[in-house]
């Protein structure tokens, strides 16, 4: 039994108890990590070639972009051999730090909603389809409103069958109000009555809907710009966040996803969902790497109070996880 | 195109081979850590792709490589073969119950796109099978899942059996199948609620409806796009439901879907469609070989020439080349051309299917706008018919006036006649050298 199994039974064991904290949205401080990590102490053996495949292979099944893994097992090779280091211990927290690095470098706090103190703040949720854009909306009207917020949504995917009724339900769990248009309506102008609607009923966040969309369509790309505008004419320093609803089964597309709606909407954070599956959706840290857009919300099942903020270190002991 | 990553990553790896004389251990091992690469990229699964390496290897390095005259052609070969092997045999069929009705369960994660692949698998039953299929809204959790169902039936005129979201499933299913049985229907599509494939709860109630309608096919919904997980859930579902086949989705997309290969590798399930778009008629039979030259950047020409001839008319083609031949061509036959063209679906889904499209780096994000088509015909529409057949008597006035009709400058109505008058020269040319007996000549669009 080669050191990274046992290092992942020890984990498997704590990730149960690491991702249910994370469920509860108990945060963990840096002292309560290390200590994990050095619990494993006795586990270790010696670092070698071998040691670094292991680790590659488990990078790679959770889905981190095959250059970053690359990049990161490189530098972990170089430090280990500058810092002499031949204990699989020492290495671990290594591991584990240059991660939850690339998440946290200067600002630990990027995992938070940019909205402005007074007035209307406007968040804007795209996506290729059937990522669970509208559950999400759901959720985070939810959890904006108990946070005492004034909410109002806006059903701007006037695409896909029944996706404005989708909305309309999770109006009526959050006992938050929709804008809507009828099916086949053009979004844009969805969203402008919506701004209208949120200014004149002075609400705090404007959450808007879009229909799913590859994003090598063209068309459907340029239709989302326009949204934007729309939004930008209005009030200009908005929309304040544009998130990226990711699913987390999601493999190296997601990165060309991060890319081109990056370009055409200006994307600020992502949310990925779908983690309480066994996708691991690694592919968040090479797309924090290459494009530098956080993590922001995670989703963990279909319940209204599944919308987790982002927590780099429970994260990243999850990518141990079996 | 799906799969274009890999092709260009491949594809570049046989250059390096092709042409040399004699193969090597070592090159074959390159050759190989690039394949494995190329593949992991694609999202195919690690393990996957370890069992594949290790497969073409042992055939690339035997005799069958080294003894070969042209052994960097025959590593293609072999790297194809196992490929097509891989993804499976030729494409499959759809079960039909010696009882009527056959009874169909979908299901998969959520989001992978099940509800929209039975609104187009229905449409494909009737359509190609001529067959009566209801549909049955067994989504009882997802808000607004049931209405979804209900508008797709709506749009394909289809009926949509439902007992609202209160009934648990597996009685909604059972009742489908007695209401189809009086009803007459040959087919029962049962749209089940997305789920994990590790959520106890919910699997056994999948289990629970295939107990109780005992379903001929229960196909595996998953999206092109998955990554290294799609082994977990293919294994997953087909360990707890025994599912029968796989259809793919989203492959319209950009991914490069390894997916695909994945779960063909761990279920051996035939993956039996592919969808396409958001559109109900963009359901696809999924084949295999055509596949696999797709990922060599061989280009899918079967399925351009399968397209061609679904949206040519036969007569009208004749019609044309006749014209050609005469100089009788008229800016109505061009117009009649370019609604053909349009009909074969868009224009830079089409280049990309032609082989080594795929390599050349100007095409790969060549946007053909399909407005400028669109401009092109108003152009002509806004001319009266003496004009469309005798362009030269277009003078400034009714230039003018054919702008203000089409709503396009003037100068897009003069860029058209000049092109049109260029294209008839070529014509003329192509005409002549195919007198002599040559063959060589392109014809110039004028929105190309």
């Amino acid at each position: 039994m080669g050191f990274l199994d046992k290092f992942k039974e020890k984990f498997t064991s704590q990730t149960e108890a690491v991702t249910g904290k994370f469920k509860d949205g108990l945060l963990k401080t840096r002292q309560n990590l290390t200590e994990k990590v050095n619990d494993l102490v006795a586990r270790y053996r010696k670092v070698d070639e071998e040691f670094f495949e292991e680790l590659e292979e488990i990078f790679i099944q959770a889905d981190i972009g095959f250059d970053t893994v690359i990049e990161l097992v490189d530098e972990l090779k170089m430090e280990a051999k500058r810092k002499k280091i031949q204990q699989s211990e020492l290495l671990k927290e290594m591991i584990v730090e240059k991660l939850v690095e690339i998440y946290y470098g200067e600002d630990e706090n990027i995992s938070t909603l940019n909205l402005p103190d007074t007035g209307l703040a406007v968040i804007l949720f795209v996506g290729v389809n059937g990522v669970g854009k509208t559950t999400t909306i759901g959720k985070m009207a939810y959890k904006l409103k108990s946070e005492g917020k004034r909410v109002l949504l806006a059903a701007g995917d006037t695409f896909r069958a029944g996706a404005i009724e989708q909305l309309e339900v999770w109006g009526d769990r959050t006992g938050v109000e929709v804008i809507k248009h009828q099916e086949g309506s053009d979004p844009a102008a969805v969203i402008y009555d919506a701004i209208q609607a949120a200014k004149s009923r002075k609400v705090d966040v404007l959450l808007c809907d879009t229909a799913g969309r590859l994003q090598n369509k063209v068309n459907l790309m340029k239709e989302l710009e326009k949204v934007k505008r729309v939004i930008q004419r209005e009030i200009p320093e908005a929309p304040h966040e544009v998130l990226l609803v990711l699913d987390a089964t999601t493999g190296q597309n997601a990165m060309v996803q991060a890319k081109q709606f990056k370009e055409a909407t200006g994307v600020t954070g992502i949310v990925l969902t779908k983690l309480d599956g066994t996708a691991k959706g690694g592919i968040v840290i090479a797309i924090k790497k290459e494009l530098n857009i956080p993590v922001k919300f995670v989703g963990l099942g279909e319940k209204i109070d599944d919308l987790q903020p982002f927590d780099a270190e429970a994260y990243v002991y999850g990518l141990f996880a079996e | 195109m799906a799969f274009e990553g890999l092709a260009d990553r491949l594809q570049s790896t046989m250059q390096k081979i092709r042409g040399k004389g004699k193969v090597t251990e070592a090159d074959v091992k390159a050759m190989m850590r690039e394949v494995r690469l190329a593949l992991l990229y694609a999202d195919v699964n690690l393990k996957v792709v370890k069992d594949f390496i290790k497969k073409v290897s042992e055939r690339a390095v035997g005799q069958e490589v080294m003894r070969s005259l042209t052994p960097g052609q025959q590593v293609i070969k072999v790297v194809k073969e196992e490929l097509t092997a891989l993804m499976g045999g030729e494409q499959s069929k759809i079960a039909v119950s010696p009882k009527p009705p056959t009874v169909i369960m979908m299901v998969g994660l959520q989001g992978a796109g099940k509800t929209t692949t039975t609104g187009k698998l229905a449409n494909h039953l009737r359509k190609k099978h001529n067959r009566n299929p209801l549909l049955v809204a067994a989504d009882i959790y997802r808000p607004a899942a049931i209405k979804q169902l209900q508008t797709l039936g709506k749009q394909i005129n289809m009926p949509v059996f439902t007992l609202g979201d209160k009934v648990n499933p597996v009685d909604i299913a059972k009742k489908a199948v007695e209401q189809a049985r009086t009803d007459h229907h040959d087919y029962v599509l049962i749209d089940t609620a997305g789920r994990l494939h590790i959520d106890g709860e919910l699997m056994d109630e999948l289990k629970n409806i295939k107990d109780a309608v005992k379903p001929d096919e229960i196909f595996l919904v998953v999206d092109a796009m998955t990554g290294q997980d799609a082994v977990n859930v293919a294994k997953s579902f087909n360990e707890q439901l025994g599912i029968t086949g796989v259809i793919l989705t989203k492959l319209d997309g950009d991914t490069r879907g390894g997916a695909a290969l994945s779960i063909r590798a761990v279920t051996e399930k035939p993956i039996k469609f592919v969808g396409l778009g958001e559109k109900l008629d963009q359901l696809e039979p999924f084949h295999p070989e055509r596949m696999a030259s797709r990922i060599l950047g061989m280009g899918d020409v079967l399925t351009l020439i399968e397209k061609a001839q679904a949206s040519v008319d036969e007569e009208k083609a004749k019609e044309l080349e006749k014209k050609m031949r005469t100089m009788s061509f008229t800016l109505d036959d061009f117009l009649e051309q370019l609604s053909q063209v349009r009909n074969m679906g868009p224009l830079d889904e089409l280049l990309k299917m032609l082989p080594g499209a795929g390599k050349m780096k100007g095409l790969n994000n060549i946007h053909i706008d399909e407005k400028q088509i669109r401009h092109v015909e108003a152009i002509i529409q806004s001319m009266t018919t003496e004009e469309k057949q005798k362009p030269e008597i277009i003078n400034a006035s009714r230039k003018r006036r054919i702008a203000k009709g089409s709503g396009r400058p003037i100068q897009e109505v003069n860029r058209l006649l000049k092109q049109f008058e260029e294209m008839k020269k070529m014509m003329k040319q192509m005409t002549n050298m195919q007198k002599k007996g040559k063959k060589r000549g392109a014809l110039k669009f004028p929105f190309m």
